[in-house]
């Protein structure tokens, strides 16, 4: 791994940001120190070690699969910042 | 009215010394005075907690009981709670209500508890020092011109400066431990999956737990016995038994093992931290624990292994913000990708977006296997060192932070400098294990230092035992700031 291969632009708009340019600068600086760090990972050794995504032992939890009513659907609707009855409005798409 | 402990209020109400409705009004005149200068609250629910209040009085004269009845509590304001604001301290939630009440809400509330408000944190609890709210930057009540440890800086000063009876937090990296630490108080991380996580909001998934901030231990025990234990409504949550914690604060410990990491007392430790935490570990071998040193050999990739993997998971987890179904949509945008992009770069502040940024990156193609996949194998790596250590002892003893609390402004340009000062905290949810913080002495210049016990999976019970004793055996966690 390298830290020179961090393309700001290309993360951020995987990431949806849309960043300053000042903001590019910084944040690009920023990360050459926070990747030298990381880098530091390269000396140890994790050959034969199996990952770790979850420190307790993780089982399919099953149940029967019932309707409920968690709370009332307009209560759902009305919190976001644009829509009208039924749906969600966004902006033109295509 | 001097405030007391959550166990001596509960006392106190039945006794009928003052009733709920008079404890509530001490603590908002309380907090009318102080937080000008402390701001610890983003903001108060002082209705619904006078409505709880009366109801809880209405129980008591009926001669009813329950755990909490009557005791004013505080929320960092990640946990839902229901008909109010849920900011995450972030623009981007800064409309937010809540429709539904955490589990952890829930059972406070089915407790008796008094919700009196929610505590201003770093941005989506993100940081060390609550200097990332979008809403105001809470001080360290024992120095205005200290931070007060993050990212749950609110809840550690609204307990310090006695403006709650306690409160909860969330420690996804050290935020419950190290601003007890910082503003001395008494803090718990449970075992990952002790606590339900359903209703806080989520930042790192594998990581964050929900915990209590209180007085003394003994107040931390009775908020355990409400907030822990399963729940389906969180498909992580450990389906494990609940102990009573408070049956066994009172347990002795002599014979106990404490294990010292040796790798905890390295270089960089502050004088006055070094010196109270080897006093702490002196009185608690003069209390009949025998101790024995350990070894943690990947302590030094523990920060890299955290900021992976924490941020990968936060930039899935906040991905959720587009500005569509709830909070901040930007209005400057004609069309959808314009409104993601706008939305998210005004909605969130620096250290969100460098974070997201972080995340993003190590989970993208070409860099996945180098970063994230490497970050899981050093986990499990640092996972295994605690367990070794725990083959030899019962709980481990270390320091909280290299240093006691820092001043406003003092690490905000360097984000490597602030992600450094989690070293001794982060190991613990790497690992999963429980660990808490508790007051072992002040500095030269009068602040708090913090003590670090760390225990075996799922044993909250002997940390909590342990500090207890700590607690009948030293007085530091009686000292409060002058303010």
């Amino acid at each position: 791994m390298s830290s020179d291969s961090f393309d700001i632009e290309k993360i951020a708009l995987l990431a949806r940001l849309k960043l300053t340019e000042e903001e590019q600068l910084r944040l690009g600086r920023q990360f050459e120190g926070i990747l030298q760090h990381i880098d530091q990972l390269n000396q140890l050794n994790t050959e034969n070690v199996e990952p770790t995504s979850h420190v307790l032992p993780l089982q399919n939890v099953f149940r029967e699969d019932e309707v409920k009513t968690l709370f009332e659907d307009d209560k759902y609707l009305s919190l976001a910042p644009r829509q009208d009855k039924d749906h969600y409005e966004v902006p033109q798409i295509i | 009215m001097h405030q007391p402990t959550i166990t001596q209020a509960k006392h106190q109400l039945l006794e009928k010394k003052y009733s709920a409705v008079e404890l509530l009004d001490a603590v908002y005149k309380r907090i009318d005075a102080v937080d000008n200068q402390v701001q610890a609250y983003v903001h108060l629910t002082r209705d619904i907690a006078r409505q709880q209040a009366e109801a809880a009085d209405k129980k008591l004269a009926a001669g009813e009981d329950a755990p909490l009845l009557g005791i004013p509590i505080a929320l960092k304001d990640l946990i839902c709670m229901k008909d109010t604001l849920t900011t995450c301290a972030s623009r981007i939630l800064e409309n937010f209500v809540s429709p539904y009440d955490a589990t952890v809400v829930q059972r406070l509330k089915a407790a008796g508890a008094v919700l009196i408000g929610k505590t201003n944190m770093d941005e989506f609890a993100m940081g060390s020092s609550n200097e990332n709210s979008y809403f105001k930057t809470t001080k360290n009540p024992w120095d205005l011109n200290r931070v007060p440890g993050g990212s749950s800086g609110g809840s550690g000063a609204a307990v310090s400066a006695n403006e709650c009876m306690g409160a909860l937090g969330s420690d996804t990296g050290g935020s419950i431990r190290q601003p007890a630490a910082f503003c001395g108080i008494t803090g718990l991380k449970p075992t990952y999956g002790r606590v339900s996580r359903f209703g806080l909001v989520a930042f790192a998934s594998s990581f964050d737990q929900i915990g209590p901030m209180t007085k003394t231990a003994e107040d931390a025990a009775v908020l355990m016995n409400v907030i822990g234990g399963h729940d389906p409504m969180d498909s992580t949550s450990a389906n494990v038994p609940l102990p009573d914690f408070t049956a066994t604060l009172s347990n002795d410990v002599k014979g106990l093992k404490i294990g010292i990491p040796k790798e905890y007392f390295a270089k960089g430790l502050d004088a006055d931290v070094e010196r109270a935490v080897q006093e702490g570990i002196k009185t608690l071998k003069s209390m009949g624990m025998q101790t024995v040193e350990v070894s943690l050999p990947h302590t030094e990739y523990a920060v890299a292994t955290y900021y992976i993997l924490a941020c990968a998971e936060a930039s899935a987890n906040l991905s959720r913000y587009d500005g569509v179904k709830y909070g901040y949509r930007s209005e400057h945008s004609d069309n959808l990708m314009d409104m993601y992009t706008n939305t998210r770069e005004e909605g969130f502040g620096e250290e969100v977006k460098r974070r997201i940024l972080l995340g993003t990156f190590v989970l993208s193609s070409g860099y996945y296997d180098a970063y994230y996949l490497k970050g899981q194998k050093a986990r499990t790596l640092i996972k295994q060192d605690f367990e070794e250590a725990y083959k030899k002892c019962d709980l481990m003893v270390s320091p909280i932070a290299p240093v006691p609390a820092f001043k406003l402004g003092e690490k905000l340009d360097d984000p490597l400098q602030m992600y450094l000062s989690d070293i001794f905290t982060i190991s613990a949810n790497l690992a999963g294990i429980p660990a808490m913080s508790i007051p072992c002495g002040l500095s030269q210049d009068n602040l708090p230092i913090g003590l670090q016990l760390m225990g075996n999976y799922f044993d909250e019970a002997t940390l909590l035992n342990v500090a207890h004793q700590y607690q009948q055996t030293t007085d530091h966690h009686l000292k409060h700031p002058a303010l």
